[in-house]
């Protein structure tokens, strides 16, 4: 039960705001101790963790490449772009690409698009592009919902389309676990059970799409 | 062959750069905080394997301490004025989309080609190797074309990065903590709660507390990887498959995306939450996670009726 303590160093931790990186690292220093290990076997155990976990933190290698192109005026290509076409409509973009990415993930390619490499030079300006387009008074705080939509969608599309992939990481997890117990499963069952629930995603949020939409030309009266 | 290695060492060359570059940009208060950070990044990143365990241990107590210490920040300013911007973007247009998208298309080139073609590149780190490959031929292309200055995309790489700050390695710490867990089995005493927790011989209960223990898990591990074993043996195994006959591939593959409903609500799921909300410079950290809540629970609890549906 002692070992429960670094969970609750974490929500403590994050609800008073301190610094993220100081709560984990206190978190992971009372849990060690709480399970008997001393200190130095803990900052072991963690630096080990951290290096072998080095691949989480490549994706800024895409910085320069972001930061050359938004200089020459990609985010404003982008609004220009969606200015240009008539049928754009916010609801319609966010929807299209959430399910692009359903279906890019769902065919494996989880990678191609991301946070860094789409959502800030292309599908957050195109967002808002739209958002104006249609409100010419947009507030910053619509500002802000609009974009926050823009990384919404992407995680929402990459999560409930990346496990009808075969060879994806949760998959193999999930048959590995299996036949440690001694079930022997086909990864195409776990990938088709996850069909029905990648629709009624693209369902529950496409529909979420068009009520920020609404709420976003003021058709309706704003929360 | 090319190995993760190679994208190890450009990932340190690039941090080594952004720490150099921030040294030497006097217009930042913190800078020194900045180039101890992401130099140590670089460290990490060029010599990871060189230093240890507990030597790797020491590197990140250094990072927790510069950002403890609230020795990052941020130069005001940096970027391309708007209206040149805007000018820019008349005269590149679709160049410049062109570019964006080389990165995208020799990553998915890339992933096909080194499964294929065995010797090229480790094919289990395709797409890594090829995201890195794309990177360089994106700059490559881009900074042959548009004549930029040669420290242009170093400049202004670092300066998105400096606006993400030490939320960068968030992800990677969020990971270690949950090796940490692992060591002292948090995950184990946690499932054995939740079992407890379960109503005798109801079948939906059973699954109510599935499902729920799975996104909750998941919220408290930032993971739904982590939280997966746990749920399955305190739960799903003895009670959903053993006791109630319940299909093993449902119960998983369902299971495990009701975790991912608890990724969608959590700030312990930096790298899909709070690391986007840095990127687009969004006033509240937690804005991402306030913009998928609405989706996440009504698709939790679709996923619950799913399971107790079809796995039975």
């Amino acid at each position: 039960m002692l070992v429960l303590i670094g969970i609750a160093i974490i929500i403590a931790g994050f609800l008073l705001r301190f610094n993220p990186l100081l709560v984990i690292m206190a978190s992971a220093l009372a849990t060690g101790l709480a399970a008997g290990l001393d200190v130095q076997a803990i900052v072991a155990a963690f630096g080990k963790a951290f290096n072998d976990t080095r691949y989480v933190s490549i994706i800024w290698i895409v910085l320069p490449v972001i930061g050359l192109l938004e200089a020459y005026g990609l985010q404003q290509h982008a609004r220009r772009l969606i200015d240009r076409m008539k049928g754009a409509t916010l609801g319609r973009l966010l929807t299209s690409y959430l399910l692009l990415r359903q279906v890019m993930s769902a065919v494996g390619l989880t990678s191609v698009a991301g946070h860094a490499q789409t959502v800030r030079p292309l599908v957050a300006p195109m967002a808002e592009a739209a958002a104006e387009a249609k409100n010419d008074a947009l507030t910053d705080d619509q500002r802000e919902e609009v974009k926050a939509f823009a990384a919404a969608t992407d995680n929402v599309g990459l999560f409930f389309g990346e496990d009808i992939f075969l060879a994806i990481g949760s998959i193999l997890l999930m048959k590995g676990l299996l036949e440690g117990y001694g079930y022997v499963i086909e990864p195409l069952h776990f990938s088709m059970w996850a069909i029905p629930t990648a629709i009624a995603a693209f369902l529950i949020h496409g529909f979420r799409l068009r009520r920020l939409e609404r709420r976003m030309t003021g058709k309706e009266a704003s929360a | 062959m090319i190995t993760l290695t190679f994208v190890y060492i450009l990932a340190g060359l690039t941090f080594a750069l952004f720490a150099g570059l921030g040294f030497m940009d006097r217009s930042n208060p913190k800078r020194f905080g900045n180039a101890a950070f992401w130099g140590l990044l670089a460290l990490s990143m060029l010599a990871g394997d060189y230093l240890g365990d507990f030597g790797n241990g020491l590197l990140v107590l250094a990072l927790v301490a510069i950002a403890g210490a609230g020795q990052i920040g941020r130069a005001p300013g940096g970027e391309v004025p708007a209206e040149v911007q805007a000018e820019r973007a008349v005269r590149y247009g679709n160049f410049l989309l062109l570019v964006a998208l080389i990165i995208p298309a020799v990553a998915l080139a890339g992933t096909f080609l080194f499964k294929w073609v065995p010797g090229l590149a480790d094919p289990n780190q395709a797409t890594l190797i090829s995201l890195a490959l794309g990177v360089l031929a994106a700059l490559a292309v881009g900074m042959a074309r548009l004549r930029s200055p040669l420290m242009l995309p170093a400049q202004q790489g670092r300066r998105l990065l400096d606006a993400v700050g030490w939320a960068a390695v968030l992800p990677q710490m969020l990971a270690s903590l949950g090796a940490v867990f692992a060591l002292a089995g948090v995950g184990e005493v946690v499932g054995g709660l939740i079992g407890t927790a379960i109503p005798q011989g109801s079948l939906f209960g059973a699954v109510l507390a599935f499902g729920l223990g799975m996104a909750l898990f998941t919220m408290v591990m930032g993971n739904a990887f982590a939280a997966f074993p746990v749920m399955m043996a305190a739960v799903g195994l003895p009670l959903l498959i053993k006791h109630y006959h319940g299909d093993p591939a449902v119960v998983a593959a369902i299971g495990m995306l009701a975790g991912f409903c608890g990724t969608l609500m959590t700030p312990m799921a930096a790298n899909f939450n709070l690391v986007p909300a840095a990127l687009l410079e969004l006033k509240s950290p937690y804005g991402v996670i306030r913009a998928q809540i609405g989706t996440a629970v009504p698709l939790l609890a679709v996923n619950i009726v799913f399971i107790w549906l079809f796995a039975f």
